[in-house]
């Protein structure tokens, strides 16, 4: 039997099935955070201490299109430029989580917001903190790949499992899009 | 097509020592060992959790009974509960499932091996997490040990001013832990699924137990992840001094409920639905007929995971929803009630006019589709609102999920265990013992589930630890915990059975029941490459194809 056989990659069928996973239970987090807005017994509120992180924002997004540049660099074996891009995108993810970092500072020891100050420092906290521990996953995995660019050892031949992991990376950027959407815009 | 095992190691395993065979059962990444570990595994926990049962049907056995103090008791439910769902039937369904997807779509294995040693390692954990709160759950406050929250651990109970010491954590994190485990083999058996099917074995032509893996892997993601989502809050909230489920900062105990029952009322699809996939393997070897109306199975099984997305808050009706609520959720959960049915006259109709053996797997599901649907009617009276309203809290509903869990579901695992079990170890279960265990269980079952349903509408509350003798409810009490023994009994000869068999039974050969599945068509036990040339395959019985070329199935496909 010498027809073709051809089936879905198993690659991407288990991170879309990874990615459908992780969708539910940032939804239950978005979920509770809508149903939380503006029920605080205590300030401060959100229209009080939130600033609209626009320039982070830009730069998480254009991350995407960074490791989308990387991943076309390397199925076209132009190798180089695929490490160029791949630090690119670490670079801007490593500024977002940076300027998160400094929010939260600025939060909680300029205007006393904590994580148990009111529903809206638990809301926030958890559903902010839970897409920061995504992108630090996301992070951790860049490095290693960068590590491995760095080395000489990423070959066009790896570029389907670049090309799934940015799956995970590209998602972790569209879950932003709707915190930002709830957290900032709405709930602002 | 693949027949004999050609001996990849010069030493048989036998004579390696034991230390070297235990270490390789750990470090497996096979998914036949890990399938085996799995459903090892769970038996344990059955054992436990019976226990468990058993010590609850002992103190309701009669009025004022101090055989446990109400604490005890509570914990006795807590973990009787947790334990059954999370660690004793979600690990064997899932070790089913990764030893028996891959030889029935012909593969060599499961699309990712070491994330399927993952899975089991962080159920295992889990499990032991939770079993050690026995002894580190007191924590500084000398408070109780095992968690005694209840299975679903409504809000506030679970906050640290009602449930001091660690034991609500030692709950919320073993079922954290154990649900990235599940999130993890489902992912898999997803991939394994779609990716690794072996040449002509197109979707339409799947075998239906890896359909209804394939859904019920679906609907662990969308059921688990919600609960993983609020174990997480409640941690943020125990640990941290979150206010997600906290009233007195505006939190709302409510939210804790749907977003449990979210994950709460789907996964009694995910445990039924392996259960039905058991049935449509077996009931059709049994009649000597193909399965009646394949298409409309998948396609019922579809309807069933897309609609029990959507019944959760049925659980809910007397916290005082909406009138409209109320009603979407009846409506939504009779509508279950169709597909399910649906299930129902296809098992019928593939009975219906074959020649049917009545061996003892047979029996199993026999049994099984008949309980089904009288807990199937069961849960249509309790989507009625207004009757929930009367009945929700009481003994009726612990007899009703009890009859799909244990008269639905259990009773088709026993069904899998003993149509399956030869091609495992390559020995038979005894037939005579098995049929014992099926006589008893039944007997047992009934007695016990039955009898249940009428204190419920007594107005016999669930978890009170003890009651008046006034009230009329002791002789049925008593003959529930009767008939609890006789299926502890039954139990007790299973695992006879498995144990005496597994060096005494006759020799099984490849394909004791004349079956048609791919995984007949392997030795028994399958080496460990399962298929020496991958099969190819033209329909959805590849084996009767092999068994009648003069007439074989694809023809009429």
């Amino acid at each position: 039997m010498e027809e073709e056989w051809p089936l879905p990659s198993r690659g991407r069928v288990g991170m879309f099935s990874f990615i459908a996973a992780e969708a539910a239970i940032f939804t239950i987090f978005v979920v509770a955070y809508i149903f939380y807005m503006g029920k605080s017994l205590t300030g401060p509120t959100p229209k009080d201490v939130l600033e609209l992180p626009i320039f982070s924002t830009v730069c998480l997004l254009s991350s995407s299109l960074a490791i989308h540049l990387a991943i076309r660099a390397l199925r076209n074996g132009k190798v180089r430029a695929f490490g160029s891009w791949w630090f690119v995108t670490i670079a801007l993810g490593a500024f977002f989580l940076f300027s998160t970092g400094r929010e939260w500072q600025h939060l909680i020891f300029d205007k006393g917001l904590t994580i148990s100050t009111n529903l809206f420092g638990t809301t926030y906290y958890s559903l902010v903190g839970l897409h920061a521990f995504h992108v630090t996953v996301g992070l951790i995995f860049l490095a290693v790949g960068m590590i491995f660019a760095l080395l000489g050892e990423v070959k066009p031949e790896h570029s389907e499992r670049a090309e799934i992991f940015s799956l995970y990376w590209h998602f972790v950027d569209s879950v932003w899009v709707i915190v930002f959407t709830v957290v900032y815009v709405i709930g602002r | 097509m693949a027949s004999e095992a050609i001996p990849l190691n010069a030493a048989p395993s036998a004579t390696r020592p034991i230390g070297d065979r235990l270490h390789d059962w750990v470090v497996t990444v096979d998914h036949k060992k890990l399938g085996i570990l799995y459903i090892l595994y769970g038996l344990v926990f059955l054992v436990i959790a019976g226990m468990e049962a058993l010590v609850i049907r002992i103190q309701l056995m009669r009025a004022h009974s101090d055989f446990v103090s109400p604490e005890v008791f509570n914990r006795m439910f807590t973990m009787h509960g947790t334990t059954m769902i999370f660690f004793v039937v979600m690990p064997v369904l899932f070790g089913f499932a990764t030893y028996l997807v891959p030889l029935m779509i012909g593969a060599r294995d499961m699309a990712f091996p070491r994330l399927n040693a993952l899975s089991f390692w962080l159920m295992a954990f889990g499990g032991f997490l939770l079993y050690f709160s026995f002894l580190g759950g007191n924590g500084l406050y000398g408070a109780g040990n095992a968690p005694d929250v209840g299975w679903w651990a409504y809000a506030p109970l679970t906050a640290r001013a009602f449930s001091p010491g660690h034991s609500s954590d030692y709950w919320t994190i073993a079922l954290l832990i154990s649900g990235f485990g599940s999130i993890g083999t489902a992912i898999n058996i997803i991939a394994t699924t779609l990716s690794m099917r072996c040449p002509g074995m197109t979707l339409g032509k799947m075998p239906l137990l890896a359909w209804l893996y394939l859904v019920m892997a679906g609907m662990v993601i969308l059921a688990i992840s919600p609960l993983t989502a609020a174990q997480l809050m409640l941690s943020v909230d125990r640990y941290l001094g979150g206010h997600f489920f906290d009233t007195q900062a505006g939190g709302s105990a409510t939210l804790w409920m749907h977003f449990f029952w979210i994950f709460g009322h789907p996964e009694v699809y995910v445990l039924v639905i392996p259960a039905f996939a058991f049935t449509s393997e077996i009931i059709p070897v049994f009649s000597r007929k193909p399965i009646f109306g394949y298409p409309v199975m998948v396609a019922a099984t579809l309807a069933i995971g897309f609609l029990s997305l959507s019944v959760w808050a049925h659980h809910m009706f007397t916290i005082g929803m909406s009138s409209y609520a109320n009603s979407f959720f009846a409506i939504t959960t009779m509508a279950v009630g169709v597909p399910t049915g649906i299930k129902i006259f296809n098992w019928l109709g593939t009975m219906w006019g074959g020649k049917i053996e009545f061996t003892t797997p047979m029996l199993f599901c026999v049994a099984f589709v008949f309980q089904l649907l009288i807990a199937g009617l069961t849960g249509i009276m309790l989507s009625a609102a207004p009757f929930n309203w009367q009945l929700s809290g009481s003994y009726f509903v612990v007899a009703h999920f009890h009859y799909m869990i244990v008269g639905g579901i259990l009773f088709s695992i026993f069904a899998a265990f003993y149509y399956w079990y030869p091609k495992v170890t390559g020995r038979m279960l005894n037939e005579t013992a098995g049929k014992l265990h099926f006589w008893l269980m039944l007997i047992g079952f009934h007695l016990t589930f039955d009898v249940m349903h009428i204190p419920g509408l007594l107005g016999m509350p669930r978890r009170i630890y003890t009651y008046e003798p006034s009230r009329g409810w002791e002789t049925l009490n008593l003959i529930v915990t009767i008939g609890a023994f006789i299926q502890g009994i039954a139990v007790l000869i299973f695992v006879c059975n498995m144990i005496f068999s597994y060096s005494k039974g006759p020799k099984a050969g490849n394909d004791p029941w004349d079956a048609w599945t791919l995984e007949w068509s392997t030795t028994s036990p399958p080496p460990e490459y399962n298929f020496a040339t991958l099969p190819v395959v033209k329909s959805r019985r590849p084996l009767w194809d092999l068994k009648h070329p003069e007439d074989p199935d694809w023809k009429y496909e």
